[in-house]
């Protein structure tokens, strides 16, 4: 009793100053970054405008992803290793629907109509893999230890790769297709919006704000926070676990649907290993905002798709994209190892 | 001693007459291949306090766990209120009536008491009804009432356990299953408890109990039942058994 009463006075004054230490040279970092953004902000308004918008486009997509890691994380602690690829399926299979079905090479009804319905496709498509996934191998894994079910992800990515590979599906090359759009385009003042990143940012939203409010607002969305609790108690309220963690991979899954379908219809091309950089982005997005929370893993989406952004064009060049995005990683990690939005875990046993 | 008022003037050491609203019968479960439970029979009447004691890993949150569908016996029957629930998923049991307040209270710690509360009617759709109960719970409980924005994770233990108990009676229960309800309680509190459980009863609701707390949980209860690393070793009306001399011996520390 004593003992501890004298650790812990021992302990707390020693700790204190580091931390304060810490967060003051993790404050110092961030003023300097919004000083460096600002001031190539002022240098060169339009050029930092256009690199913005470019970015939210593709931060919009990171976040997509990156809602299927967290949400998945969130319910059964899994690390699904093989979301990345399961988003490189959907680019594919909405390439086969647009081109090679509709042959959507530009803008008109036909072609919304054609997008639209292989954006359903494509969600629904991915959602039914994503739940069969779950179904066939993470659920036998439900109570082995942790790293056989995530060796397990890692062996779906691979599947899924090998899949893509296949001549019908991308082959071993980048393949590419035709989009509505194109490189077409408006000008707000000298500021270039490309129209997909408008289709993007104006289908993620919603899909984004829709995830919300089911986890928030709706009798499901409460059978998932209470199952990412605990699974025994949530079952003795007459909560069916697993119907509960199938409906997350579904939603995941969907979203990572509608991801793939954007992304081809901004980029044109795919290719079957797409999916390991890609997910890699998006899950460092989702750790960066909080893993386990919604709103932090958008927010790490569009924060790493502007600042890669930034970083292509005005500070270091695309070459080092990745290393400034691991970069910010590890500070974070270093500086607030919960994520931007994540609870430090402190909860109560 | 004070007394519960019971309707029925039952003898001393006689055992109320009544329906059995809970049989179970033989009842052997299994973790892997070690044997937790093997070959337990109760019974609880219907409006009656039954309490389960036993000392540490003899069985008793094992044998609640199964009655609840948590855990599936290797075998035996659980027959409540006339239907076999062997078999059936746990989510489904709550459906039936049987809700529980697990063993370390497991409330959802990340939500508050209030939704705590509600996630406990969460198969009901009687709004009126889940107002009304939710209206009674927090009558039990005056404290939880106070607390009802806050994270139930960040109450106090004995918070915690009176949300645990109020989250199963908000799922309407015609049997309530305590796992130990006073653990970790401070003495004032655990007669609050054991005073709740006993208001609990009068209510109407059936409630079988698991207690390390021996000489409370016997002066509560109707008929007890004491387990013994997975056997059932004896069983009586509680108040006899509160003056068995083995029973003193091996539970009330005499
Ligand atoms: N998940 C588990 N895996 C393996 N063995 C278990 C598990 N849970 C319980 N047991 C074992 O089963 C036996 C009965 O455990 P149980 O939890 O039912 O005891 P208990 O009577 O509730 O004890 P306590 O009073 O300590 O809560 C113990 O020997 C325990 O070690
Ligand atoms: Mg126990």
């Amino acid at each position: 009793m004593t003992q501890t009463a004298i650790a812990a006075s021992e302990v707390k004054p020693r700790r204190l100053p580091r931390e304060t230490a810490v967060s003051a040279l993790g404050l110092l970092l961030v003023a300097a970054v919004v000083v460096w953004v600002l001031y190539e902000a002022i240098k060169s308004p339009q050029e930092f405008a256009s690199l913005i918008v470019a970015g939210a486009g593709n931060g919009a997509l990171y976040a997509l992803i990156a809602l299927g890691y967290t949400m998945v994380y969130g319910i059964i602690e899994l690390i699904n290793f093989s979301h990345g690829d399961l988003f490189m399926l959907a680019t594919v299979l909405s390439g086969i629907i647009c081109v090679s079905l509709f042959n959507v090479d530009s803008f008109g009804f036909g072609a919304v109509g054609a997008v639209a319905l292989a954006l359903l496709i494509s969600m629904a498509a991915a959602a039914l893999v994503n739940v069969a996934a779950e179904r066939v191998a993470y659920r036998r894994l439900r109570r082995a230890p942790k790293l056989a079910p995530l060796i397990t992800a890692v062996g779906l990515s691979f599947m899924y790769q090998w899949f893509g590979q296949r001549q019908f599906m991308t082959g071993s090359a980048p393949k590419q297709w035709s989009t509505m759009f194109g490189d077409d385009g408006f000008n707000i003042g000298d500021v270039r919006v490309p129209y997909t990143t408008v289709t993007v940012i104006a289908i993620t939203i919603p899909l984004l704000l829709l995830m919300v409010y089911i986890v928030q607002r709706t009798r499901a969305g409460k059978a998932m926070r209470a199952v990412a609790q605990d699974q025994d108690a949530a079952r003795l309220m007459g909560i069916d676990v697993d119907r509960t963690i199938t409906f997350v991979f579904a939603l995941g899954g969907g979203l990572a649907g509608a991801a793939g379908l954007l992304y081809l219809q901004s980029v044109g091309t795919s290719n079957y290993n797409l999916g390991f950089r890609l997910g890699l982005i998006a899950f460092t997005a989702a750790v960066l905002g909080g893993i386990g929370n919604l709103q932090g893993a958008v927010l790490g989406g569009f924060l790493l798709g502007i600042l890669s952004s930034l970083n292509d064009g005005m500070l270091l060049g695309q070459q080092w994209s990745m290393t400034v995005v691991f970069t910010v990683l590890i500070l974070l990690m270093v500086f607030k190892p919960e994520g931007i939005l994540g609870s430090p875990t402190t909860e109560k046993v | 001693m004070s007394t519960p008022t019971d309707a029925a003037p039952a003898q001393p050491g006689v055992r109320k007459a009544g329906e059995d609203l809970l049989t179970v019968t033989d009842l052997h479960v299994y973790y892997g291949n070690i044997a937790a439970v093997k070959g337990v029979s109760l019974s609880v009447k219907q409006g009656e306090i039954v309490t389960l004691i036993g000392s540490n890993g003899a069985g008793k949150s094992t044998t609640l766990r199964t009655i609840s569908g948590l855990l599936r016996p290797r075998t035996g029957t659980v027959v409540f209120d006339g239907k076999s629930l062997v078999g059936i998923p746990g989510h489904k049991v709550v459906g039936h009536g049987i809700c529980q307040s697990p063993e370390g209270r497991r409330i959802f710690p990340k939500m508050t008491v209030e939704e705590n509360l509600e996630l406990g009617a969460f198969l009901r759709n009687d709004k009126a009804g889940i107002a009304a109960d939710k209206e009674r719970v927090l009558d039990l409980f005056p404290r939880l009432k106070e607390r009802i924005a806050q994270k139930a994770g960040t109450m106090s233990g004995g918070e915690q356990q009176m949300l645990a108990v109020g989250r199963a009676l908000m799922g309407s229960p015609k049997l309530l299953l305590l796992d130990e309800p006073s653990m970790g309680l401070a003495p004032v509190l655990v007669d609050l408890i054991f005073d709740t459980i006993r208001t609990i009863r009068d209510q109407g609701t059936t409630v079988l109990v698991v207690e390390q707390n021996a000489l409370a949980a016997l002066r509560i209860g109707d008929y007890a039942y004491v387990l013994e690393s997975g056997h059932l070793k004896q069983e009586g009306v509680a108040r006899e058994l509160l003056k068995d001399d083995s029973i003193v011996k091996a539970y009330l520390g005499g």
